[in-house]
């Protein structure tokens, strides 16, 4: 079966004057329509890279990504991105940048169609009423709403997100947390978002793409996420299963994220990283962890 | 105090105001009776043979009145044509604010335009850098003679000076402000699949319009100031060229009119292109 997105051997390399620096090389990785990834690693492993290369603003050094059958070659509008700092226009309104991506997505719609078909993507990120309020007059969460809003609402194959709630405060991501969730769930939107934040990805992933530190990284495993799909954020915690991928994850973060580099285990393949899907019932995956018990 | 700022600023001013026509009054005053009196023991013949009696019963420095009555007069009647020599005070304006608009029009269809290549493209940027270095920093008026000789017409020369007065901080600015357009705006573009002609028009252009804007008012400052030089030079008509003519007539009066509606009309350009600025900022 051909995947909806496939990452293929793809590098990205510096040239410096003392060598050729590889951020990272040989990187593969595959989703299916409909699938929400996140990218767990520490800064410098190339994640933004590897979002950058799958939105087209990047060319990779090496591989190819195909997306629906098709080798990704340059920014398009089947992928659309939601920056980590909005990136909103800000000489626009709300309904302005919205209208914007909508009129370059369907350039032969009238002036009226373009600006119902914005103020209902406005309306599905809760900023109705808001619409003609300039960006610097909101807040860093409504904000965040319309780069949402702007990417839903053209309507991509698939959303590529950079941290986008980082610089969000914690109720705030929260709220925002819960209605991309709502959205992709409702939509059977293909998402492959950027993280730093554990229980996020926890939260909305239906897989984790773990990857080591750079330079020279790779990707570590791939975590399947053990928890129900109508999880909700506020009971995430209470989940038997939580605590083991919770507690999997964090220590890839502390140690194995360096090691996993240094050292790949035996019969480590790159373009078949090991599976793995923390649960209650399972001892910790890796002989590095020197935990008897998972969770809690 | 309970008023506003506003209000207490304006009162300040109109107090330095008086202040200031007071003080010129008396000083003005007090030059009239100076050289009526003789040294004492000069034969009056001596004196008159010397022309002190003929020189100062009165300055030419006029009072505040004086001024005020002849800018009345001029501005009640600003379009008079008596000939060459004496027209009125409106139509020497048109003449300069005409010259100005022609080369400050002329510039801006070159700068912006050249200044977007030059932000858009490292390339010319660099090329065009060492011309720019020397060209910007000389005087607008030491092209005026390779000007009369090549155009062989004194009003297009003016003309001409202006232009070449006022490209540099247009072309400037719109440089820097287009290559300072953020990363992540041109960005969103790539991903929205824009043309390249549409991301300039609706993209750079709006990111930049505030930096060009700063470079469009400095501009009209510096072309308001060369051409009362200008017109001094070329001669026949215009505000500077009145200044130079009332010189020539000693009428000190008409020479402070002519500063005063300089000042003026230098206020009026820039506060429109301060007000067009306000039209295209944004706040971040």
């Amino acid at each position: 079966m051909s995947a909806y997105l496939s990452i293929e051997g793809i590098a990205r390399r510096f040239r410096t004057p003392k060598g050729t620096n590889t951020v990272f090389e040989d990187l593969w990785f595959a989703m299916d329509k409909g699938e929400f990834a996140c990218v767990i690693g520490h800064s410098g492993c190339g994640k933004t890279t590897v979002l950058n290369i799958l939105s087209g603003l990047e060319e990779p050094d090496g591989g190819v990504v195909i997306m629906d059958g098709q080798a990704i070659d340059g920014p398009s509008l089947d992928r659309a991105v939601i920056f980590q700092s909005h990136a909103l226009l800000p000489w626009k309104s709300v309904l302005g940048n919205v209208a914007y991506a909508v009129a370059s997505r369907h350039k032969d719609w009238s002036r009226e169609k373009v600006r119902a078909h914005a103020e209902r993507f406005i309306e599905v990120v809760g900023l109705k009423g808001a619409e003609h309020k300039r960006p610097a007059e909101l807040s860093g969460g409504m904000k965040q709403r319309v780069g949402i809003a702007r990417a839903l609402s053209i309507e991509p194959k698939m959303l590529l997100m950079d941290e986008p709630f980082s610089a969000l405060d914690a109720l705030t991501r929260g709220t925002l947390q819960d209605e991309v969730r709502r959205i992709c769930v409702e939509t059977g939107q293909t998402v492959f978002m950027i993280t730093h934040d554990v229980d996020e990805a926890i939260y909305l992933a239906d897989r984790i793409v773990l990857m080591t530190n750079g330079p020279q990284a790779s990707i570590a495993e791939i975590v399947e996420n053990p928890l129900p799909r109508d999880r909700r954020r506020l009971d995430l915690h209470k989940q038997p299963d939580f605590y083991a991928l919770r507690n999997h994850l964090i220590d890839f973060l502390v140690e194995r994220s360096r090691v996993l580099r240094d050292s790949p285990p035996a019969g480590y393949d790159r373009r078949r990283p090991p599976v793995v899907r923390p649960t209650l019932a399972t001892e910790p995956v890796g002989a590095l962890s020197p935990r008897r018990t998972a969770g809690g | 105090m309970g008023l506003p700022l506003r209000l207490r600023a304006a009162l300040v001013s109109v107090l330095l105001l008086v202040v200031f026509l007071l003080a010129w009054q008396a000083g003005t005053a007090g030059f009239r009776g100076g050289g009526a009196g003789l040294p004492a023991g000069m034969d009056p013949e001596y004196a008159k043979l010397m022309g002190i009696t003929a020189s100062s019963s009165t300055s030419a420095m006029p009072s505040p009145g004086d001024v005020g009555k002849q800018l009345w007069a001029l501005l009640s009647d600003p379009f008079y044509d008596k000939g060459p020599n004496d027209k009125g005070l409106g139509i020497q304006l048109a003449f300069s604010l005409g010259r100005v608009l022609l080369g400050y029009g002329g510039a801006v269809l070159v700068a912006i335009p050249l200044g977007f290549v030059i932000g858009m493209s490292p390339l010319m940027s660099r090329a065009l850098d060492p011309f720019i270095q020397v060209l910007k920093p000389i005087s607008p008026l030491a092209w005026m003679p390779l000007a009369l000789y090549t155009i062989k017409d004194s009003a297009v020369s003016a003309v001409f000076v202006i232009f070449i007065c006022s490209v540099w901080p247009m072309l400037l600015n719109t440089a820097f402000g287009v290559a300072s357009v953020r990363r992540e705006w041109l960005n969103v573009a790539r991903t929205l699949e824009v043309g390249p002609l549409k991301r300039a028009f609706t993209i750079i252009l709006p990111a930049a319009a505030p930096t060009i804007l700063t470079g469009m008012r400095i501009s009209i400052g510096i072309a308001w100031l060369v051409i009362v030089a200008a017109e001094m030079l070329v001669g026949g008509t215009g505000i500077g060229y009145f200044v130079w003519n009332e010189w020539n007539n000693l009428s000190i009066t008409n020479v402070i009119i002519a500063i005063l509606v300089i000042g003026v009309m230098g206020m009026i350009l820039d506060q429109i292109l301060a007000y067009v600025a306000r039209l295209v900022t944004f706040p971040e």
